[in-house]
């Protein structure tokens, strides 16, 4: 395993003493994010390397208009909120749902199966999931969403936050300032929609794309790959997450996810709008949409709080260049999701990567 | 979020599977992975299967979160 790592190494130093000028390589995975930090991946890679950590955690890239819905629902008497944890603690203008789950119309769960049994079991209540994250979670929300219509579940709605990875990528490349030479994808995510979805980005935009999994050596061989084409003036689709990911990814899930859902304009945090980038429900599931229900709409409000998150999750600076990073926003006294969420760069920054400047 | 766990599908009657990942065992389904059997290795990722996994693939990902959570309580002792 170590000699693997050295190899590439090896390749990633030569790559780069070829190229001779400063590289820039984003992650657009929160859990390669939070990975390269823990293994301290960034102390083996040359001074011209420089990752950043793009629009890979779910929750910090939800814009705070949703957040302020899921709480304006929170608060509501005739509402039971299900959602997943990691969503609990992100603030949005009135609190947290964390203040609210002491009033007990909040519960967290670990399954969308979790949230429309709790459905099942509270009859008299009106439950709605917090439907947020990637291609990985999407799956999971369109099975239930089909459960509910074929059982009639009357209770129960989803609040379709779900976001697709590569119109986010096509987005920050689009941009004229953006400083990214390559991508290095996500695992799980490419496991369901396959390392061939990210060919629009590779043809459209000449960036190599190379899908890894989670384990230090998996991240170091990417890099490496990604490294041995920018020398060779390339750009390609490639995995080393052989393992896992399929040129195709998995056609049960995408089917699941084409039944219910369908691509949609849609906003995200630091990225603003991007053309069919959310899913929302089709038709023919709409009577689960917890937007119809409560005749609710997102409307993008300024973040006034100095939080710098959108630019992080750009790539167009690091967390310590924010000026409330370690001072005002901390891990126990987050102010943007970036920090909240554990797969936030804030975060990790914050519990690893303190004393490197990297 | 995106994070999946390899683990062993050891009951399964239609798509409700029960899976052993390092021993912990929990429901989770695999309406998304018909092609899943009794006895293989897959991912979960919030209780459903989504993709099938190798032995070795399997046994990598449990050492490095065995690794994890030994340095997470070592930090937490030195810390504590």
């Amino acid at each position: 395993m170590l000699e693997r790592i050295h190899n590439a190494q090896g390749l990633i130093d030569s790559a780069c003493r070829k190229l001779g000028r400063q590289i820039n390589i984003m992650e657009v995975c929160g859990t390669h994010t939070v990975a390269i930090f823990r293994n301290g991946i960034r102390s083996i890679l040359p001074k011209t390397l420089k990752l950043l950590s793009g629009p890979g955690c779910p929750v910090c890239v939800t814009d705070q208009s949703y957040i302020d819905i899921v709480l304006q629902l929170a608060d509501r008497e005739d509402c039971l909120i299900a959602t997943y944890g990691d969503m609990i603690r992100v603030p949005g203008e009135k609190g947290s749902l964390e203040t609210r789950s002491a009033k007990a119309n909040v519960k967290v769960v670990l399954s969308t199966e979790d949230a429309l049994q709790l459905a099942k079991d509270n009859p008299g209540k009106t439950v709605v999931f917090v439907a947020v994250g990637f291609e990985t979670t999407t799956p999971a929300t369109a099975v239930v969403v089909k459960e509910a219509a074929e059982q009639a579940v009357e209770n129960f709605y989803i609040l379709a936050g779900h976001k697709l990875v590569v119109p986010a990528m096509c987005a920050l490349v689009s941009e004229k300032n953006h400083n990214i030479d390559a991508f290095l994808c996500p695992g799980h995510v490419s496991a369901i929609i396959g390392y061939g979805a990210f060919a629009e980005v590779v043809d459209a935009f000449s960036r190599p794309c190379v899908v890894a999994g989670f384990e230090p050596v998996q991240i170091v061989e990417g890099l490496a790959e990604i490294c041995r084409q920018l020398a060779d003036g390339k750009a390609q689709l490639k995995s080393v997450y052989k393992a896992v990911v399929t040129e195709t990814g998995n056609v049960s899930a995408q089917k699941a996810i084409a039944e219910c859902f369908e691509p949609a304009d849609g906003y995200w945090r630091g990225l603003g709008k991007i053309p069919k980038s959310t899913l929302r429900l089709k038709d023919k599931y709409s009577r689960f949409d917890a937007f119809k229900r409560f005749g609710l709409i997102e409307t993008p409000s300024e973040d006034t709080t100095g939080c710098r998150c959108g630019e992080v999750l750009c790539g167009l600076i690091d967390p310590q260049q924010c000026g409330l990073f370690e001072t005002k926003c901390t891990a126990r006294t987050p102010i943007g999701p970036c920090m909240v969420s554990s797969e936030g760069a804030c975060a990790a920054w914050y519990k690893y990567g303190r004393d490197k400047k990297t | 979020m995106c994070l999946a766990i390899p683990a062993r599908i050891v009951e399964l009657e239609g798509d409700v599977a029960v899976v052993d990942a390092m021993g912990n065992r929990f429901k989770a389904k695999t309406t998304l992975l018909p092609e899943a059997k009794l006895g293989d290795l897959a991912l979960i990722h919030a209780g459903f299967a989504i993709s099938l996994v190798d032995e070795e693939e399997a046994r990598q990902t449990w050492q490095l979160i065995a690794e994890i959570n030994e340095f997470q309580e070592t930090r937490n002792k030195l810390s504590g």
